[in-house]
């Protein structure tokens, strides 16, 4: 339905492209006091990233919210997982929520990061610093590779496309070609080629101070696209392509960018992962994985870095810790069927999302930023 | 020579399956721009239903006609899903494609872990009909008689779904709302009725894709439909987005392509060149598909 | 060959079929209509002009439906916001598209069968206005020319009752002969059924419109009758940006 639309879009007058312009740019550059006004934007993040910094210091129970204490192994593992995640999703968040594109092939560059790095290190026997890079530049290839080909269709039909990349992805590491991925098992981490303050159950706090250092990476690079000319016009092209196209912005180069920033991102979560869990697993591998990216970046919120970070830490902790849900003792008076159905916290998540995407299409953060009447972190 | 009929027939066997659960989601899109995720939830309470279906139906029946009945089953369970969903969670939404799909999302993770809440994930084994485990030799080949079930249950779907495409009042108003919905709404033709239709015989398409799968796979399980709906994708896309002949074409061709491969080359190839097709397709003629805006 | 309706000029008498009250259009962070109101009168050819991207074409969109708007748009005396555009054209109102939107892939006859499922080409205003389709009625409508596919367009609307048209562009695109039968159309058409028509052809525009309204940045800068802006070259020129006189007539 392009055409009937398309005298909207015709550039009428120089007035109204402009608006649309200026309505899509964050508004960083407003004036006097804009220094000062930049450090108080940045005291929520420094504030949270402190605390989060802090917790393996925290000796405390958080009886039903962490399995022991928090700065034990148990909660520190899982508090790590959650930024892992979070950081992956703030990743996703570049091509939908920054960009507009519909992706559901992301896993495969997590995916990608994730047993390149264990192949690297066990299969080729590299030093860890080469095997990172390793993993990051053939994971950046072929984000270019499978940008370029699958951004040949738009819309609807790219999502189905990278669908069926990160599918094929999927096969090859489920047949474990010359046994280099593990095939259902996954690949474990070489414990040799790493340093040991990475390995072991003692260790779990720094492999948490090595998930949240992911995560202030990725929340550095996005917010230096976003505020790039690129990310000007990643916007752009999200809020009308054609209109972009007619600005004079080269669209398919701008999308193949975000596919290759995001994707890179995500590798270096793949990579990050591999290391804080101990090896690469299969499930990295699976629409389903793809699926809830989409899912926890809708939930916190598309287009905004708290939104997606706090969406993908959510998700995660959810994921993990809603199976408690089914043992509470007001459910147990519920039919067999309906406690069997809550005990699927995927299924409470998905019901969850649907909601979301119903009555709070701005996300969790959106909602909690329309709240306490301020606008988000956009 | 017996190899190559065998591997025929079983890729036609093949790609009529894929033809069977990708026709429902080519209408769908052709007609409503909605990429369908929950489609494979179709496919999955399809195969439910007709697995309980046959379960509770006297044991002292022959298998055969448990399964007509498990087919008709699903075929219905089907359908009311996907009216259901249609009404109740699509049309809300209408003109947000984006939302659309995001919500079918929500049902396709929802659904799968509903199945495996209630039935558990492991596989569970389906009866088939003694003649459909069976074979029948054709020149030198042992042919599986499953195929030919699929095949015919493929080109009668087929058929079926041409005439009604262009011999009945539903059908001028699917294609014409296939090229250009927004238009036919515009010559007072109500097609929020007609979107309501389609998807509910998408959905009856999905269930009976959902039985017959499961009888190719000897059993059932929640991830089934996840996994023969990305085939159905790569197929809708290959044949055009919302045209079925294009859809019949693409199945055919996948389940060749997917078996030949799989023979010829390595087991696990065939999976990875239909992707590799996908790609070729995407290279060569782009323009033939429809790159639908959002 | 058809005489201008004498009696129509800003004649207030008769209620209009159609009155538009400060509607406005945003669209995509743009404000395409910005307080757009006039009457269309219940007879002849009300034309609507102006430059291009000033909003023509989505007026007539937001009388249909086709473009979310607020204000008030009120059909026969009755505000229309809220109905779906199918109830809206089964309501009475005609839409003929700019670039005609027939469905290519459809025969000509299931084109027409798509709004009249019984008569289709058989229709007597068929064979009366448009008898070259009666003979290309098996022909797939995305292979004829752009004339024709016009008539096709035309004639969709005409197999129903309406009590008003909008039509947009139809003379566009099409060779200097073809703008004659089109306008010889829609000038017999507008002998029964009121049209308000958005159209760059200026003489056609003169021979056939009995009033104009013409908009610049969303918003109605002139509304009169189309003799008034003929003879003034310079509210032409002013409105328009083009002279009439220059322009030349059919």
């Amino acid at each position: 339905m392009t055409s009937r639309t398309d005298h909207l879009t015709h550039p009428h007058t120089p007035s109204t492209t402009q608006e649309v312009v200026a309505g899509t740019v964050t508004p960083v550059a407003s004036g006097e006091g804009h220094g000062a006004r930049r450090i108080v934007r940045a005291l929520p993040a420094v504030v949270v990233l402190a605390v989060l910094a802090y917790l393996p210091y925290l000796p405390v129970e958080l009886p039903g919210v962490l399995p022991g204490r928090v700065n034990g192994p148990g909660s520190m593992q899982l508090l790590a997982t959650c930024l892992v995640i979070g950081g992956i999703a703030l990743s996703y968040d570049v091509l939908f929520g920054r960009t507009g594109l519909l992706s559901f092939g992301h896993a495969l560059f997590v995916a990608a990061g994730s047993y390149l790095l264990t192949i690297s290190l066990s299969t080729w026997a590299l030093p860890l610093p080469l095997a990172v890079l390793v993993a990051l530049a053939l994971s950046t290839g072929l984000a270019l590779v499978v940008g370029a080909i699958a951004l040949r269709v738009g819309g609807i039909a790219f999502a189905m496309v990278t669908l069926a990349f990160a599918q094929a992805a999927s096969i090859i590491v489920m047949r474990n070609p010359g046994g280099v991925t593990g095939g259902e098992e996954g690949r474990p981490l070489d414990r040799d080629a790493v340093p040991d303050l990475l390995v072991g159950v003692a260790n779990a706090p720094y492999r948490y101070w090595l998930a949240l250092s992911f995560v202030v990476v990725a929340w550095v690079v996005v917010t230096a696209l976003v505020r790039s000319r690129a990310g000007r016009a990643m916007a752009a092209v999200r809020e009308n392509e054609q209109r972009a196209a007619v600005l004079g912005f080269g669209t398919y180069r701008v999308k193949l960018l975000a596919i290759v920033v995001g994707s890179s991102l995500g590798a270096l979560g793949g990579v990050v992962h591999a290391l804080v869990l101990g090896g690469s697993n299969p499930h990295l591998t699976t629409s389903e994985f793809t699926l809830s990216l989409l899912v926890m970046v809708v939930l916190g919120g598309a287009g905004s870095r708290w939104g997606a970070l706090v969406g993908g830490v959510l998700y995660t902790y959810a994921d993990a810790r809603l199976v408690e849900v089914s043992n509470a003792a007001f459910l147990q008076d519920l039919p067999v069927v309906v406690r069997q159905v809550l005990s699927q916290p995927l299924f409470i998540l998905g019901v969850f999302f649907v909601v979301v995407v119903y009555f709070a299409p701005s996300g969790l953060t959106g909602l909690g930023g329309r709240l306490i009447r301020r606008s988000g972190s956009r | 020579m017996s190899d190559l009929v065998l591997l025929l027939v079983t890729g036609l066997g093949l790609g009529a399956l894929y033809f069977i659960a990708a026709s429902g989601l080519s209408l769908i899109y052709g007609l409503m721009g909605v990429l369908n995720f929950a489609h494979g939830v179709f496919m999955t309470a399809g195969a439910y239903a007709a697995w309980l279906t046959m379960g509770a139906l006297p044991v002292g029946w022959p298998v055969a006609g448990r399964l007509v009945v498990g087919v008709l089953v699903a075929v219905t369970v089907g359908a009311v899903v996907g009216l259901v969903v249609e009404v109740v969670l699509i049309r809300p939404l209408y003109r947000h494609h984006i939302q659309q799909v995001l919500v079918t999302v929500g049902l396709a993770l929802a659904g799968v872990a509903a199945a495996q809440g209630i039935w558990g994930a492991d596989p569970r084994p389906v009866e088939s009909p003694a003649w459909m485990s069976g074979t029948t030799d054709v020149l030198g080949a042992r042919l599986p008689n499953d195929r030919f079930v699929y095949l015919l249950v493929a080109a009668a779907l087929f058929a079926g779904l041409l005439a009604l495409l262009h011999l009945t009042r539903l059908g001028l108003v699917i294609r014409a709302g296939v090229e250009n919905r927004t238009m036919v709404e515009a010559l007072g033709i109500n097609v929020h009725r007609t979107f309501t239709t389609v998807f509910a015989l998408g959905g009856a398409a999905a269930g009976l894709a959902g039985v017959l799968y499961s009888q190719y796979a000897g059993a059932v399980s929640p991830a089934q439909g996840g996994s023969l709906l990305i085939f159905a994708f790569i197929v809708v896309v290959i044949g055009g987005m919302g045209s079925l002949t294009g859809t019949a074409v693409a199945a055919v061709v996948v389940g060749l392509v997917q078996q030949l491969a799989n023979y010829y080359a390595a087991s696990g190839v065939g999976d990875l060149s239909v992707v590799l097709l996908l790609a070729l397709v995407l290279l060569l003629r782009p323009t033939s598909l429809k790159g639908a805006t959002a | 060959m058809t005489e201008r309706n004498p009696s129509a000029p800003e004649s207030s008498e008769a209620a209009p079929v159609l009155a538009l009250e400060d509607v406005h259009v945003r669209y995509g962070g743009s404000h395409i209509l910005q307080g757009v109101s006039f009457d269309v009168p219940a007879t002849g050819v009300t034309a609507l002009l102006g430059r291009n991207g000033v909003g023509k074409t989505t007026t007539l969109r937001s009388i249909i439906g086709l473009a979310p708007r607020t204000g008030r748009i009120l059909l026969e005396g009755t505000e229309i916001q809220g109905r779906t555009t199918a109830r809206i054209v089964r309501g009475g109102i005609g839409y003929v598209p700019e670039d005609r939107e027939v469905f290519g892939g459809l025969t000509v006859e299931e084109n027409l069968r798509l709004v009249d499922p019984d008569r289709g080409v058989d229709a007597p205003v068929v064979a009366r206005l448009f008898p070259d389709l009666v003979s290309r009625r098996g022909q797939r409508a995305g292979t004829l020319s752009g004339g024709q596919q016009q008539m096709v367009s035309l004639a969709r609307v005409l197999l129903r009752e309406n009590v008003l048209l909008l039509i947009d562009e139809p003379t566009k695109g099409l060779a200097p002969k073809l703008v004659t039968e089109v306008a010889d159309v829609l000038a017999e058409v507008a002998r029964t059924t009121p049209i308000l028509l958005v159209e760059q052809n200026l003489p056609l525009v003169r021979r056939i419109a009995d009033r104009v309204v013409v908009l610049d940045a969303g918003a109605v800068v002139h509304r009169g009758a189309t003799a008034d802006l003929v003879a003034d070259a310079d509210l032409t020129r002013e409105l328009l940006g083009v002279s009439m006189r220059r322009a030349g007539v059919a």
